[in-house]
């Protein structure tokens, strides 16, 4: 299809005929030829699995995702179908299992939401534009006066100086807010962290859907946990007392498994109030220790306002935030543009020849999700196993 | 041998693939007023002959308006965001979200902007969309049309004799 274009002699610039045209006029044409179209998704340059032709777009290591599943269906499964919820529904009300449904099925849909949905990805820069960007770097060499250093600009927010960093993989300048999460290789818009437990990024695109996910989950463990206890102690009868140490130690923890998601809950309840990302609040970007002055540019100055623009703010469509319809077909550019990376997905691109090696981000994110993940996973994996005891305790079998 | 594989340029979608053969001029964003997206209103010196700079400016500052209408946080993105979290946003499989109406609006706009005052100056404006966001860019460079070829193009079918 694309082949040599003769040079128009006089160098006049022509008026180019912009009708469109249906595709299958197109194909009439003989002198072109056009292979099977592949789609975006199969050219796409960063470390991410697609799911049904491109819908579903989630991290690498998946495994962390399937354990959530797992956890949360086996805690309430065994709540809702084993003698606890029938028992409640007909002793106290029916509205117990209801309610508990709803934030059931609520959890759920937070949680494939948050997975399954595009973080925000930035598209890397066509093989042009990072051209331009380096010429345009190179126009602009650091020096004695105080210049920010080539790799890097200085942008003015709201009377706060903010450096935009140069991203050697992308080959982009970020977008404030923006950071390279190093496990999904991609940049990512208002990127918050990477959550293994979630199996995706979290950034500007779900973490809306990230956060009512640990806050419905919260409810729904306090939910569990309440009545579970309700259960066992005013309905359980004989053997069941709380003077015993070993139920105890039980409910205390239960209560700290409880704890960790609900804590969990509140951190982002907090980043979302002052308008900050767990990245930003990590590395202290805004923190009053870096420097007086120093205050955050984006926060709108009240709780409420930051609240409402981070839930109920407008939603970039999944186009826009990845700039790309993944449903689309690649086009050439891209072809051209990504046919060095497009020969395995897990192949990380090289920084290019002649340009000084990636600088490494800090592996905040990495560590933060290590961390989290490990306490959590302990604490959730002890709820069940408690719960299950409880129920074994009722039911007279341990 | 080379005329027989030459190709006329119909349309802009074809303009677009072959867009590696021209030149282009990438405008980048502009962020002194935070995240919102805003596109720099400064002229490139590459574009100083080919079109002028108060159109340019227009053009851009009108893309900049349909964005910051995009995100505007008011009364009514408030409603359409309570709505959809009441609903666990199944709601966005009926309705179209305003950000993507707005975007439907800025798409229309290039390309009416690029018929009336970009085509005829041999400039293609695209679409800021397909590249996240992140830039909007010009391309411009030495293109011919289907007459140009001696190609005879019959205008209504688009076909190449």
């Amino acid at each position: 299809m694309h082949a040599a274009l003769e040079q128009q002699q006089s160098g006049q610039y022509n008026q180019i005929c912009t009708r469109s045209s249906s595709p299958a006029e197109a194909e009439a044409c003989p002198a072109q030829r056009s292979r099977k179209p592949r789609r975006k998704w199969q050219v796409f340059p960063g470390r991410n699995k697609f799911y049904c032709n491109g819908r579903i777009m989630m991290a690498r290591q998946t495994g962390v995702f399937y354990l959530t599943l797992l956890l949360i269906l086996l805690t309430s499964g065994l709540f809702f179908t084993l003698s606890d919820c029938p028992f409640l529904a007909s002793n106290l009300t029916p509205a117990i299992p209801a309610i508990g449904g709803v934030l059931f099925f609520f959890v759920m849909g937070m949680l494939f939401r948050a997975s399954f949905s595009d973080p925000g990805v930035l598209p890397r820069a066509t093989p042009e534009e990072a051209a331009d960007l380096e010429r345009q770097i190179a126009s602009c060499p650091s020096g004695p006066g105080y210049k920010p250093p080539p790799r890097t600009r200085e942008v003015l927010i709201n009377g706060q100086t903010v450096k935009l960093k140069y991203c050697f993989t992308c080959k982009i300048f970020r977008p404030p807010r923006a950071s390279h999460c190093s496990l999904c290789d991609n940049c990512v818009e208002r990127f918050d962290h990477h959550c293994p437990w979630v199996g995706n990024c979290v950034g500007r695109r779900n973490y809306r859907f990230f956060y009512l996910f640990i806050l419905s989950l919260s409810f729904l463990t306090l939910f569990i946990f309440a009545f579970v206890i309700t259960h066992c102690c005013c309905f359980g009868g004989g053997g069941l007392s709380l003077t015993r140490p070993r139920t105890v130690l039980e409910v205390v923890v239960c209560f700290f498994s409880v704890w960790s998601i609900v804590g969990l809950s509140g951190f982002h309840t907090y980043l979302i109030s002052s308008n900050q990302t767990t990245n930003e609040d990590i590395k202290g970007s805004w923190s009053t220790k870096r420097g007086k002055d120093n205050y955050n540019p984006y926060s709108y100055g009240n709780i409420l306002t930051n609240c409402c623009a981070a839930l109920c703010g407008p939603l970039p469509p999944r186009s826009a935030g990845s700039g790309w319809d993944r449903l689309g077909q690649a086009g050439s550019r891209d072809r051209l543009g990504q046919a060095g990376s497009r020969v395995r997905p897990g192949l990380r691109l090289s920084a290019g020849r002649g340009t000084p090696p990636p600088l490494r981000e800090p592996q905040f994110n990495n560590r933060l999700a290590q961390i989290m993940g490990g306490i959590t996973s302990s604490f959730v994996h002890l709820s069940v196993i408690n719960i299950i005891i409880f129920r074994g305790k009722h039911l007279d079998i341990l | 041998p080379l005329k027989n594989t030459n190709i006329c340029f119909h349309n802009l979608q074809e303009l677009r693939h072959s867009a590696s053969l021209a030149t282009k001029v990438f405008i980048q964003r502009d962020y002194s007023e935070g995240t919102v997206c805003r596109f720099q209103t400064k002229f490139p010196s590459e574009l100083d002959s080919r079109i002028e700079r108060t159109l340019f400016e227009e053009t851009v500052k009108t893309l900049n308006s349909y964005y910051a209408e995009a995100e505007m946080i008011g009364g009514q993105s408030y409603l359409e965001g309570c709505l959809a979290c009441a609903t666990a946003y199944i709601i966005f499989l009926c309705m179209e979200t305003r950000y993507e109406k707005v975007l439907k609006k800025i798409s229309g706009y290039i390309q009416e902007q690029n018929e009336k005052i970009y085509a005829p100056r041999g400039l293609l404006l695209t679409d800021p969309i397909e590249r996240g966001m992140r830039v909007v860019s010009f391309f411009h460079g030495r293109l011919f049309t289907a007459q140009n070829l001696g190609c005879k193009c019959d205008e209504k079918s688009s076909r190449c004799f």
